[in-house]
C-alpha cells in the first residue's frame, strides 16, 4: 500500500511544458533580475565599485524593461499550460496572485529606477553612452519618493521571488508533480 | 487505509511521507540559504564589517557635525550661482566634448565651504568649493566639484574618513583634538605632505579671486580617440573684493556684493600630465611647467539663496561626465560618487532647514 502511494509520481501524467519562447523569456528574466538585484544591493555598499556597477545596473534595468514588455505581450497571447493536478483551488488562487505580483514588480522596478535618476537631473547613460530621455521632472522630493520606493520594491522582489521558487521546488521535490519541468529545457533526447 | 496513513499530512492529494518532507526541506532550504545569503552578502549585512560603506561616511559627518537636516553632509553651507561658459575651441585638441566646441554653454553651480556644519562661520582657512554643472539638465552634462586648494588632502577613502573623524571639534576648545590629529597625520604621511603644500599656498581673500581646481585626474578623449590625462582649474580674472565684509558670512557676503556689481570670470585651464606625473593620487601636485590650454571663460552672472529646484538640489557628482571626458583610476572618484549619492538620498528624505546664506538679506 505504501509502495503504491510512493509511486504516485510514476502514475502522474508528464507535465505540459510552456512554449519554448515562454521558457526562454522566463530564464532570461530570471538571470537579469538576479543580476540587477545583486548588483543593486552591492553597489550602494561598495564605494570602489559603485560607479561601474551603477552603469551596469542601469543597462540591465533597460533590458529587464524590454523583456518584461515582450513577456506581457507573450503572456496575453499564449495561455500557460494547465497546472499539475496537485494544485488545489485555494493554492491556485495564491499562485495567480503571486504571478501577478511578480509581473507588476518586474515592470515597475525598472520604471521607478529610470524615473528616480531622471528626477535628480542626471543624464542616464546606458550601454556605454546612449542617454535615455528623462521621464520625471528635476525635483528632489519626487526623487526621494522614487528612491525609497526603489528599495522597497527590491526587497519585495526578493520576497516574492523566494516564494515563487520555493513553491515550485517544494512541489517538484515533495510531490514529484513535475512542476519545475514545465519550465525547463530538455537537454537529453526525448524518450519518445 | 490504516489509521496511521489517514492521519498523515497531505498536500494536493499527495500524502507527505518523511522522505518527501526531507527532500522538500533540502530543496527549499538549500535554495533559500543560497538566495537570501547572496542578498545579505551583496547588501552588506554579512561580511561587510571590514570595509567602509557610504553610510559610514554619512554617520561620521553626523557624528562630527550633529544632525544637519536637509543639508549636504559635506560642503553644507553654500549659495547658488548661474552663468555660462564661452568656449574658444582650444579644448577640442584634447576632448570631443560638446562643451569645448566654440560657443556658449549654460552653467549652474554653487559656492560652498567645506565641512558639514551648514551654519559654521566663514573662515579664510576653510576650503572653498565651487560645484558646476555644464549644460544642466541635458543628456551630455559635465559636473565638477572643485576646491581652492593646490592638492587634495587625501588619496584614499579611508584617509578621508580617518581625517574626518580626527577633525571633530572638541566640546571644550571648539578645535580638533591635537592628539587625534597628530595620530592621524602619523598614520597618513600623504596627508601630512599635502597639508604642507596647502600651507605654502595661502588662500586668496575671497571666493571671486580664488583659483578652483578639479584636483582628480581625468582622461580627455578627442575626436581621433587620443586619451590624454588632464587636471582642470579655474583661474580668476576678477580682482579681490574692493572692501572686506565682516560677520559670520563674510566670504559669502563679499562674493554676493561682487556679483551684484558685475559678472565674475574665470579662465578654464586644462593641464596636461607629463609622462611620469601621478594620475591616481590627488595629494601629489604636478610640476608648474606642465602645458596648460586655455579652453575659454566661465562667467557667473547671478547668485541666489539655496531653494527647492535650483542648484541646491544638484548633486555635483564628479562622475557625471560628457562623452569626451572619462574617469581615471584615481581611487577617490568612485567613492566620491557613491558617498555624494548617499548624502543626496539622506538629505532628500530630511525636512529642509533655512540656509545660512540668504542673498536678499545681504546689504548692498
Amino acid at each position: 500500500m505504501s509502495a503504491e502511494i510512493d509511486d504516485t509520481t510514476a502514475t502522474m501524467p508528464p507535465p505540459q511544458k510552456f512554449t519554448a519562447l515562454s521558457r526562454m523569456f522566463h530564464w532570461l528574466t530570471a538571470i537579469l533580475i538576479f543580476a540587477a538585484l545583486l548588483i543593486g544591493f552591492t553597489m550602494v555598499n561598495w564605494t570602489a565599485g559603485y560607479a561601474t556597477l551603477r552603469l551596469v545596473h542601469m543597462s540591465i534595468g533597460v533590458l529587464v524593461l524590454v523583456v518584461v514588455v515582450l513577456r506581457i505581450v507573450n503572456r496575453l497571447r499564449h495561455h500557460p499550460p494547465a497546472w499539475p493536478s496537485t494544485i488545489g483551488r485555494r493554492e491556485g488562487k495564491a499562485i495567480i496572485w503571486l504571478e501577478r505580483a511578480l509581473y507588476a514588480l518586474i515592470l515597475a522596478q525598472p520604471l521607478v529606477g529610470w524615473a528616480m535618476v531622471s528626477a535628480t537631473g542626471k543624464p542616464i547613460p546606458v550601454f556605454g553612452g546612449l542617454p535615455l530621455p528623462r521621464i520625471a521632472p528635476f525635483n528632489i522630493d519626487v526623487y526621494s519618493v522614487l528612491r525609497e520606493t526603489h528599495s522597497v520594491l527590491a526587497y519585495l522582489l526578493v520576497v516574492v521571488i523566494a516564494a515563487h521558487v520555493s513553491l515550485v521546488l517544494a512541489h517538484s521535490s515533495m510531490l514529484g508533480d513535475g512542476m519545475l519541468r514545465r519550465m525547463t529545457f530538455q537537454f537529453r533526447p526525448s524518450a519518445k | 487505509m490504516t489509521p496511521s496513513e489517514k492521519s498523515r499530512p497531505a498536500w494536493g492529494g499527495v500524502p507527505l511521507t518523511r522522505r518527501r518532507m526531507v527532500l522538500g526541506m533540502a530543496a527549499v532550504g538549500g535554495f533559500l540559504a543560497v538566495d537570501l545569503g547572496a542578498v545579505a552578502w551583496a547588501g552588506g549585512w554579512i561580511g561587510a564589517a571590514h570595509r567602509l560603506i557610504p553610510d559610514d561616511f554619512i554617520k561620521a559627518f553626523v557624528w562630527v557635525n550633529g544632525k544637519q537636516m536637509g543639508f549636504r553632509k559635506n560642503h553644507a553651507k553654500g549659495a547658488v550661482v548661474t552663468g555660462y561658459f564661452d568656449s574658444n575651441g582650444n579644448g577640442r585638441e584634447l576632448s570631443s566634448a560638446a562643451v569645448f566646441q566654440s560657443g556658449r554653454t549654460p552653467v549652474v553651480g554653487r559656492f560652498s565651504l567645506a565641512g558639514g556644519n551648514a551654519h559654521a562661520a566663514d573662515a579664510a582657512a576653510t576650503a572653498r568649493g565651487l560645484g558646476l554643472a555644464f549644460e544642466f539638465p541635458g543628456g551630455s552634462q559635465w559636473r565638477t566639484a572643485m576646491l581652492n586648494l593646490p592638492v587634495f588632502p587625501d588619496n584614499s577613502p579611508q584617509g578621508f574618513y580617518d581625517r574626518l573623524l580626527a577633525s571633530k571639534p572638541s566640546p571644550d576648545t571648539g578645535k580638533p583634538d591635537p592628539k587625534a590629529m597628530a595620530a592621524f597625520l602619523a598614520a597618513h604621511p600623504e596627508t601630512a605632505k599635502a597639508m604642507k603644500i596647502i600651507g605654502q599656498n595661502p588662500p586668496s581673500p575671497g571666493f571671486a579671486d580664488s583659483t578652483f581646481r578639479g584636483l582628480n585626474t581625468f582622461y580627455f578623449v578627442n575626436e581621433s580617440g587620443t586619451r590624454t590625462p588632464v587636471r582642470w582649474s579655474l583661474v580668476p580674472v576678477n580682482p579681490p573684493a574692493p572692501r572686506a565684509s565682516s560677520g559670520p558670512n563674510a566670504l559669502f557676503d563679499a562674493v554676493i556684493r561682487q556679483i551684484r556689481s558685475g559678472p565674475l570670470q574665470w579662465r578654464l585651464m586644462l593641464t596636461v600630465a607629463g609622462p611620469s606625473d601621478p594620475l591616481d593620487d590627488a595629494t601629489l601636485p604636478w610640476p608648474d611647467d606642465r602645458r596648460s590650454i586655455d579652453a575659454g571663460m566661465l562667467t557667473l552672472t547671478s547668485i541666489e539663496t539655496e531653494r527647492s529646484g535650483n542648484a541646491r538640489d544638484i548633486n555635483f557628482d564628479p562622475l557625471v561626465l560628457p562623452p569626451g571626458i572619462e574617469r581615471s583610476d584615481d581611487p577617490l572618484l568612485s567613492p566620491r560618487s557613491a558617498v555624494y549619492a548617499a548624502s543626496y538620498r539622506v538629505r532628500a528624505r530630511e525636512s529642509n532647514s533655512s540656509p545660512a546664506v540668504v542673498v536678499d538679506q545681504v546689504t548692498p
